[in-house]
């Protein structure tokens, strides 16, 4: 082989090598991953069945979620779960479900991955639903009797819905 | 030795308030005839140590470093001590280190709710959604594939945070810059999977999730997913550590650190960001116009003096070498030019190499110090041509309230005394 075919081979046989994989992935069907994808999408995706309003979220937040987010979600020691729009303006710019989330199924998302802090994964859905729905009727979203399920949710229109601007692909001046 | 002269007087200027030319870095004699004029003492006979009278200690399996050596350590603040662990930060005490790679044991972290102790052979990485065929992969099946290195950096979008608030920081680089690390790490292009598993034409994002106790989850544009996104296996040659991600974690050079998923357990790919709790509630950006900046992922040309820096107290008027970093999450570092004199002068730095993109460039510049009060400052720009902002321009950009991103310029002020302290100029 000449010098010059072994370096056009050899360059030609870097990439190729890079890309080899030995192709150890194994089959695994969405039904199988269920467990793990708790993922629920702004539209609802994911959302599953099961309902619940205030008045069940009250008594399940002062049980599993008020030593740390205090009664009625003020906060302290961990953050506060209430607080309207006019709080983004103040000087701290403070973020609350209330004055800044976009979405309400961001509540259910995370309360059901991630909470209560001490026990993630221990709630029912029903119980999640309760939960959100408290923590939406504490910020004056929504009503007392307002029945939180796979239907409504998605529904519930967040104060600061109109307050994000995607950037990326792009970048900040 | 053809230099003979007093220290520093054969030393060209570069900048005002003492500010050398960096080639006193680039010949190798010029600065051994500074040093070696320097070093001269009045003589003194030496003492035996007693270490070289008696035979050391046995090597130990797994090495620390000297007891001497017990100040360096990672900052965890004590915060929320009624839910420990809950959400904790440990912090890459800069002030003390140098090159360009951070030790696995002082590599920074943020963890939500507790560091794992996952067994390697019970994990499992699954790559489902928006693509042809569904897969799992085991630790073992993926130490299998070709492996890559690469040097990056990690630094969370809230670093250096505490710089947009009114009243400048008491405290070290540590509490300022902590949460930035510089490392090796090897494992295996996410591409290779996903080209495995066959992206569906309609995916144009993926959600990659934690398998801790947060199941922290964070969407990631596709084109960035295929063109660097690394699932990382090894740091700095070793199997990376349980607090950084153990067995496995997600490494997306130069984006905000919160998306280099730790102990990756899935990823799915989708048609659009999904809008989770960490992607909205946090890092975005509130701007001054009350709007909130989101998918601001990349993070943007940033440095800061590591030596002289709050808590070093110098040691007289003489030759100093000021030393710090500079990373750029959109490429490499072109230049650094440091202050002496609060910006009004800048002298270019030595890069010291490797210098690479997406990751930590050391940059040293020499400095002679009258004694007097200074102020030190560096900039740094990267190969997109973009330069460091100051503080004043960010605030006047963005806001106070942005909390995310701070990339100004740091200032540090030497007082007459000697003592160094972080400040606004
Ligand atoms: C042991 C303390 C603790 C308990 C109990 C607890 N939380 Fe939390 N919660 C936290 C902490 C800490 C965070 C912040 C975690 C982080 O940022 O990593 C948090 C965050 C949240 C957030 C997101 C807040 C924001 O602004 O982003 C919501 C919503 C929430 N918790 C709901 C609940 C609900 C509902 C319960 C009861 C089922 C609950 N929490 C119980 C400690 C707790």
């Amino acid at each position: 082989m000449s010098t010059r075919s072994l370096i056009a081979a050899l360059l030609l046989a870097l990439p190729a090598a890079a890309a080899e994989s030995p192709h150890l992935g194994e089959p695994i069907t969405e039904a199988d991953i269920a467990s793990w994808n708790l993922d629920i999408a702004p539209d609802g995706a994911g959302l599953p069945a099961g309902r619940g309003a205030a008045a069940q979220g009250e008594a399940i937040y002062t049980e599993k979620c008020a030593v740390c987010h205090g009664f009625d979600g003020v906060g302290t020691p961990a953050d506060a779960l209430v607080g309207d729009q006019k709080l983004l303006a103040t000087p701290k710019g403070v973020k609350t479900v209330g004055s800044y989330w976009p979405y309400a199924t961001i509540i259910f998302d995370y309360t059901r991955r991630a909470m209560p802090l001490n026990n993630p994964q221990t709630l029912t859905n029903d119980e999640v639903y309760a939960l959100t729905a408290y923590i939406l009727k504490l910020n004056g979203i929504i009503g007392d009797k307002d029945v939180m399920n796979a239907k409504s949710l998605p529904r519930v229109k967040m104060p600061n819905r109109d307050g994000f601007t995607q950037i990326y692909p792009g970048n900040l001046k | 030795m053809a230099n003979r002269k007093e220290p520093g007087t054969d030393l060209e200027p570069a900048a005002g308030n003492g500010l050398l030319h960096r080639r006193v870095f680039l010949g190798a004699g010029a600065m051994a005839g500074v040093l070696g004029a320097a070093g001269m003492a009045h003589a003194e006979p030496l003492t035996v140590p007693e270490w070289v009278t008696k035979p050391g200690k046995r090597p130990l399996p797994y090495t620390q470093p000297s007891p001497f050596e017990g100040k360096v350590q990672r900052t965890i603040p004590d915060q929320n001590p009624l839910y420990e662990p809950g959400s904790a930060a440990g912090r890459t005490p800069h002030q003390f280190l140098e090159g360009m790679v951070t030790p696995n044991g002082l590599h920074f972290e943020v963890t939500h709710n507790g560091v794992p102790d996952i067994d390697p052979d019970k994990h499992l990485l699954v790559i489902h959604g928006l693509v042809k065929r569904p897969l799992k992969f085991t630790v073992n099946s993926l130490l299998r594939y070709p492996l890559t290195s690469r040097f990056h950096f990690v630094e969370c979008a809230g670093n250096s945070g505490a710089l947009y608030g009114a009243n400048p920081v008491k405290g070290t680089v540590q509490q300022l810059h902590g949460l930035l690390s510089g490392a090796e790490w090897t494992g295996v292009m996410l591409s290779t999977l996903l080209d495995e598993a066959g992206i569906d034409p309609k995916a144009q994002w993926l959600l990659a999730e934690g398998g801790d106790a947060t199941g922290l989850t964070r969407s990631i544009p596709l084109a960035k997913a295929m063109d660097d996104v690394m699932i990382a296996l090894y740091q700095n040659g070793e199997r990376i550590r349980p607090n950084n991600g153990y067995p496995m974690r997600l490494l997306v050079p130069g984006f905000q650190g919160n998306m280099n998923i730790k102990w990756l357990r899935r990823i799915r790919l989708t048609e659009g960001p999904m809008q989770t709790r960490y992607e909205t509630s946090r890092y975005s950006l509130l701007l001054a116009d009350g709007k909130a900046a989101q998918y601001k992922l990349q993070l943007d040309a940033k440095s800061f003096i590591t030596r002289p820096s709050p808590g070093y107290q110098m040691q007289g008027a003489g030759l100093y070498e000021i030393s710090g970093l500079a990373w750029s999450g959109n490429g490499t570092v072109k230049q650094v030019e440091v202050s002496a004199d609060g910006g009004k002068s800048w002298a270019l730095a030595a890069l010291s190499g490797p210098v690479l993109p997406k990751m930590l460039t050391r940059f040293r510049a020499p400095w002679k110090w009258d004694g007097g009060p200074a102020v030190l400052q560096s900039r740094v720009t990267d190969d997109t041509g973009y330069v460091q902002p100051t503080r004043d321009a960010l605030l006047l950009a963005r806001g106070a309230k942005a909390q995310y991103h701070f990339n100004g310029i740091t200032t540090f002020q030497v007082a007459a005394g000697g003592e160094v302290s972080h400040v606004y100029a």
